[in-house]
């Protein structure tokens, strides 16, 4: 597995370097989680940029996630969804819990209240 | 039979690590058809589904092996993914959006539903104790 993720804050940075499906997630949850609550993460920055794909487990993720930082006000951003990921978001109801940004640094701008 | 039609099979292990394969590998053989990327996505996001409801429910994450086999025939690729596995109860039930049986595994129930939109046709085959088997199809370039 090669995965890396970068603090910032209160704020997790992921970009995906494998497609985001049930094999895949299975490897990163728990390492993700032991990062949420070690670090007191409220936000979550996930980067598709250089992995385009995913199916219903990274649904399942993505709604893990976002049960574990909501308690706290927290939000996911998603970042360069391509056409067939707005698709997959769109029909399983997934933008009603992130927000779709351009670029981590405009989702971290967000986060930081316009301040960058 | 059509002078543009094909055939392969393969079993593999019933392990995750599998799936990216399986998925990838389906999509290759599907690319003679020369599909969209759209139509490319949505095959590997089916072909996912079927391989990952095969290692988690119907082995249970136990392991066994999963038959996937793919059919060209003309513009149409029938997709046929089985295991030998514990089976689905109620079929109709299983396949009802967000009805998962691993909520607290987080899953999120969409599997069947994928499968259904994005093919053209999806149809499951189970018994309990007698293994399940889904088969898909689409037509290529359809909406060219």
């Amino acid at each position: 597995m090669n995965q890396s993720y970068t603090v910032d804050d209160d704020c997790l940075i992921i970009r995906l370097q494998e497609e985001l499906d049930h094999h895949f997630t299975e490897q990163i949850r728990d390492n993700i989680d032991d990062i949420i609550i070690n670090k007191r993460i409220r936000y979550i920055i996930i980067d598709f940029k250089e992995q385009s794909f995913m199916d219903s487990s990274g649904i399942g993720f993505i709604m893990g996630r976002y049960k574990k930082i909501a308690p706290y006000h927290g939000r996911i951003f998603v970042v360069n969804l391509g056409r067939n990921l707005e698709r997959i978001f769109r029909i399983s109801g997934l933008y009603t819990i992130t927000s779709v940004k351009d670029s981590v640094e405009k989702a971290l701008c967000e986060v930081r209240g316009g301040k960058q | 039979m059509s002078d543009n039609s094909n055939r392969i099979y393969m079993e593999m292990d019933a392990v995750s690590e599998n799936e990216a394969f399986a998925r990838v590998c389906i999509a290759a053989f599907c690319a003679r058809l020369d599909p969209t990327l759209e139509e490319i996505n949505d095959i590997k996001t089916a072909v996912s589904e079927a391989v990952t409801n095969a290692i988690i429910h119907g082995y249970q994450k136990q392991g066994g092996i999963v038959h996937i086999e793919a059919d060209i025939d003309g513009h149409t690729v029938t997709i046929c993914i089985s295991d030998d596995g514990c089976g689905i109860e109620d079929v109709n039930k299983a396949m009802e959006p967000l009805y998962t049986t691993g909520a607290l595994e987080e899953r999120s129930g969409m599997g069947f539903t994928f499968m259904e939109i994005f093919m053209d046709c999806l149809q499951v085959e189970s018994k309990p104790g007698k293994g399940t088997k889904v088969i898909m199809k689409k037509e290529i370039g359809k909406n060219k």
